[in-house]
C-alpha cells in the first residue's frame, strides 16, 4: 500500500480505504499452528469445536506455513531452545502480521519461574494482546481474538505495513 | 540364596576394597562403589555368565551440597529372567567431577550420561558425544546443582513491578 501513504492524507479517501482495508484484515486472519502445549488443546476446542467456532470469523484455516499466515497464537510454555526458533518463524511472516500470546506462560512465563522457560514471549517477539488464564477458556481466547480486531479496526495508514 | 546375595558376595569376592557399602531397603539394594572401579563393577555385572544384569535401567545423579563428596552417580541395573533389580551409587567429588563412562559396556547409557553431564557437569570420561542435550549448546552452568538459582525472575508484585518493568527485554519488530 505504498501509494497511499506517499500521496498523504487524502480526506475522505483515506479513512474509506483505512476502513475498507481494515474490515478485510479483520475478516479473514489466518491463524498460524503454533500450538505447544496444554494451551494449545484450548486453542484447538476454540476453533474447530461446535459451541466457539472460529469459522464465524473466517480462522478456521490455521495454515502451518509461517509465510501463508497473518496471526500467530503463542499458545504454551516457549523454553530456551525453542525460542530462536520462534523468533525465525516469526520473521519468516509477511507483514501486516499480529501475535496473540495465549495463556499464562506465553504472557508472563506462568508458574514456571526458573531457567528452562522464557519468562513471557514478549522478550521474543512483539506481543499485541494477551490474554490470561491457565488454559484460558475458549471464551476468552475469543475475547482476545475480538480485542485484536478492534486494535486492527483502529490502526491508520501510515501505520501500515 | 537369592541372586541379589548370590550378587553381592560375587563382587564381594571380585572387587573386595571397592565396595565400599551395600544397603537394604524396602526390598532395594544400593551398593556404594568407589569411583575407579565403576565401569569393571559394570562390567562384571554384565557379563558373568551367573549375574547376567544385561539391562541398564536408570543412569541419574544426585547433587549432595554441602556434603562432599558431592555428587551421587546412581546406576540401576536388572536382571531379565528373574527379574532382579540392584541399583549402584558413586560418590563423585565436587572439584573435578570426573567419572568413567560405561557407553562401552551399555550402549543407552550415552544420552543418560550427557543428561547427568548437562545438569550437574560430571564429566565422563571416554563417552563419544560429550555435549549438552537439554539445555542449549552454548548455555553457562549446570541447572540441577543445589547451589544454581531457582527461580529466573524476581516474582513481580504490585509494589516492584515498575522496576522489573524498566529492566525486563522486550523484543523488537
Amino acid at each position: 500500500m505504498g501509494l497511499e501513504q506517499k500521496l498523504g492524507d487524502m480526506g475522505i479517501v483515506t479513512t474509506t480505504l483505512e476502513t475498507a482495508v481494515n474490515w478485510g484484515r479483520t475478516n479473514a486472519m489466518w491463524p498460524m499452528l503454533f500450538g505447544l502445549a496444554c494451551c494449545a488443546m484450548e486453542m484447538v476446542s476454540t476453533v474447530a469445536g461446535p459451541q466457539n467456532d472460529l469459522s464465524r470469523f473466517g480462522m478456521e484455516l490455521m495454515r502451518a506455513s509461517p509465510r501463508q499466515s497473518d496471526l500467530m497464537i503463542v499458545a504454551g510454555r516457549v523454553t530456551r531452545k525453542m525460542a530462536p526458533v520462534l523468533r525465525r518463524l516469526y520473521d519468516q511472516m509477511p507483514d501486516p502480521k499480529w501475535v496473540i500470546a495465549m495463556g499464562d506462560c506465553a504472557s508472563c512465563g506462568g508458574i514456571f519461574n526458573n531457567y528452562a522457560i522464557v519468562q513471557g514471549v514478549d522478550e521474543v517477539v512483539p506481543v499485541d494482546v494477551y490474554v490470561a488464564g491457565c488454559p484460558p477458556r475458549p471464551e476468552a481466547l475469543m475475547h482476545g481474538i475480538i480485542t485484536l480486531h478492534e486494535k486492527v479496526y483502529k490502526m491508520k495508514l501510515k501505520d501500515w505495513a | 540364596m537369592t541372586h541379589i546375595e548370590k550378587t553381592i558376595a560375587a563382587l564381594k569376592e571380585k572387587f573386595g576394597g571397592n565396595i565400599v557399602d551395600v544397603t537394604e531397603f524396602r526390598g532395594e539394594t544400593t551398593i556404594v562403589v568407589d569411583k575407579v572401579a565403576i565401569l569393571e563393577v559394570v562390567r562384571f555385572l554384565k557379563e558373568a555368565p551367573d549375574l547376567r544384569y544385561t539391562f541398564l535401567a536408570n543412569l541419574t545423579a544426585f547433587d549432595d551440597w554441602p556434603e562432599e563428596p558431592r555428587f551421587n552417580v546412581v546406576y540401576q541395573l536388572r536382571e531379565m529372567t528373574l527379574p532382579a533389580n540392584i541399583r549402584l551409587k558413586c560418590r563423585v567429588a565436587g572439584d573435578d567431577p570426573q567419572i568413567a563412562s560405561v557407553v562401552e559396556v551399555f550402549r543407552n547409557a550415552n544420552w543418560h550420561e550427557r543428561e547427568v553431564y548437562d545438569m550437574f557437569g560430571v564429566t565422563f570420561t571416554g563417552h563419544p558425544d560429550h555435549r549438552r542435550i537439554l539445555m542449549p549448546a552454548d548455555w553457562q552452568g549446570h541447572p540441577l546443582r543445589k547451589d544454581y538459582p531457582l527461580g529466573y525472575e524476581e516474582v513481580e508484585f504490585t509494589f516492584n513491578f515498575k522496576e522489573i518493568e524498566k529492566k525486563k527485554p522486550y523484543a523488537k519488530e
